[in-house]
């Protein structure tokens, strides 16, 4: 692990006109490592994802990331161009509707192979071989590689959107509530391969959910927002097993117990 | 008097002939971007070539000589009506000869016979997106053309090799103009993209509905997009065609009777009658002949 931060987030703010979507934000993403954003709707967690990933502007603040060639790149003086090859290639966006992240209308392999074309792969056998890699690590059958999305289920769909995003080997990866909408037998295995993932190839990721055990399965590190403040951060079991904020408390204890 | 008459030459008034100048102009300097233009109404519906013919209206002149084609063929509807057209508002000379044409209309071919310097080609354009069925967004597929973001045409030959085993586009086959744009040949058979390579004459877009014009100039690099495995390739025929007994050209299936019955001729009609003309017969031919 470099001992430099891959993600340097200072002081974010962002405003819908006179109303705050997130306040003065500032954290470190380190490599290799996971952080949740947790918090009810309408906290600003999804706008605070936006801006770490270029979706949006923010109003305020600066958020720097490690480029492979060793420098810091303030996103937002960025040229489009660049951003849009930055996100394709070093990262990845899961959407928590599958059918935001997949072209719909082709087949999983080439949703698969998508981004590899983007860089320039124009050989087919070759594109082929590493989405049927893919599929197999995301734990989709081969022989459905040329079945559209519309045909899987919301847990596979999930799967391949995963894949479609790592197969040029970002270095981190945003999601947005990955396992929402789905049920929890599924939810569990997603959540097992994700774990997986990210351990093997050693992504840092940052995951915005609004989900405690999602959180606690996943991250290493945790940010609770309310009203768009971040009102404490913390390692997660630290901060699940001991909340000192009344509204992490509050939190903590409205998981259901069965 | 003269003066006169060539105002408003061609239908189209000055002003509006001037706009579509400026992006013709626009076009040829910038091979296979798609330039906006301010599309008018024509006298016949969409579908029927009003992009090429407001192209061909603002490049005609008293001295050029028009021939159009629909499919190849000088004699179908949409050819004979706009030569018609033509004929009636600028009173040119025209011709189905593609060696005596100044300017050539053209729905779906590019003439058999090689084009040279001088000529221009006017394709009636349809939809001049060639990302346009797999990003539905227009924001979206001109920010992709801008930033030169192409993977997504890959995409779809992907699909295509997936699904058939091999490219299966066999129109509107999507190339790449001077190592830039990403261009629509409009629904030309593959079968003629190699002819746009380095052609000598000027080729001209036009979609009238869309409101867009581009353009490849003379000797511009016109490539194929295909994947290092499965290369780019022309449509190929078993037979000859059966009129005049060419090889290495576009055959149209024509049905002969209720039997199944058929030959293969070509879709060039007037290369095929010059070769007629030259003593060339195919098998049919020879036959007919043989029972007269």
């Amino acid at each position: 692990m470099s001992a430099v931060p891959l993600l340097k987030v200072n002081d974010v703010s962002k405003f819908y006109g006179s109303r705050i979507g997130c306040r003065n934000v500032s954290f470190e993403l380190w490599p290799g490592e996971v952080l949740a954003i947790v918090g009810e709707s309408g906290s600003g967690k999804t706008t605070l994802l936006s801006c770490l990933s270029t979706r949006l502007m923010p109003s305020s603040g600066i958020v720097e990331y490690h480029m492979r060639d060793g420098q810091y790149r303030d996103l937002a003086r960025m040229g489009e161009a660049e951003r849009r090859f930055l996100m394709r290639t070093d990262w990845g966006f899961v959407h928590q509707n599958p059918a935001d992240g997949l072209r719909m209308t082709v087949s999983a392999g080439a949703n698969v192979g998508e981004r590899l074309m983007a860089v320039g792969d124009r050989h087919y056998g070759n594109i082929r071989a590493t989405a049927a890699d893919w599929l197999r690590r995301v734990e989709i059958e081969e022989d459905r590689i040329d079945d559209q999305p519309r045909a899987f289920s919301g847990g596979m769909r999930q799967r391949l959107q995963i894949a479609r995003n790592l197969v040029t080997s970002p270095r981190l990866v945003f999601m947005d509530e990955p396992t929402g909408g789905l049920d929890v037998s599924v939810q569990a295995r997603l959540l097992d391969l994700v774990r997986g993932l990210v351990h093997d190839l050693g992504l840092s990721a940052i995951i915005v959910t609004h989900d405690l055990a999602v959180a606690r399965l996943l991250s290493h590190r945790m940010m609770v927002m309310k009203d768009g403040l971040v009102i404490e951060q913390g390692l997660t079991d630290r901060v699940l097993d001991d909340p000192r904020e009344p509204y992490t408390q509050l939190l903590v204890s409205s998981i259901l117990q069965v | 008097m003269t003066d006169l008459a060539t105002y408003n030459f061609a239908y189209l008034d000055e002003q509006t002939k001037r706009m579509i100048r400026r992006a013709i102009l626009k076009a040829i300097s910038i091979p296979g971007y798609q330039v906006p233009f301010a599309s008018r109404e024509m006298p016949m519906p969409y579908g029927w070539g009003t992009g090429g013919v407001q192209v061909t209206a603002a490049i005609l002149g008293p001295k050029d000589v028009l021939k159009v084609i629909d499919q190849g063929a000088d004699d179908t509807t949409n050819a004979v009506s706009i030569r018609a057209f033509f004929q009636k508002v600028a009173n040119v000379a025209v011709t189905t000869k593609t060696r005596e044409a100044t300017i050539i209309q053209t729905r779906h071919r590019i003439p058999e016979e090689a084009l040279t310097a001088g000529q221009t080609l006017v394709y009636q354009v349809p939809i001049p997106e060639p990302l346009r069925f797999l990003e539905p967004r227009e924001t979206e597929t001109r920010k992709m053309h801008a930033l030169e973001e192409y993977g997504l045409m890959h995409v779809k030959l992907y699909e295509d090799i997936a699904r058939n085993g091999h490219i299966a586009t066999t129109y509107a086959y999507p190339v790449k103009v001077e190592g830039r744009y990403v261009m629509d040949p409009s629904p030309t058979p593959k079968f003629d993209n190699p002819k746009m390579h380095m052609s000598e004459a000027l080729q001209l877009f036009g979609a009238g509905r869309e409101k867009r014009i581009y353009a490849v100039p003379p000797y511009t690099d016109v490539v194929s997009l295909d994947f290092e495995d499965h290369p780019f390739e022309i449509q190929h025929f078993d037979k000859p065609c059966a009129l005049c007994g060419a090889e290495q050209v576009y055959l149209d299936e024509v049905v002969l009777d209720d039997k199944g019955g058929r030959m293969f001729v070509c879709s060039d009609t007037d290369h095929c009658e010059d070769r007629r003309e030259h003593g060339h017969a195919g098998h049919l031919l020879a036959q007919q002949e043989a029972a007269e």
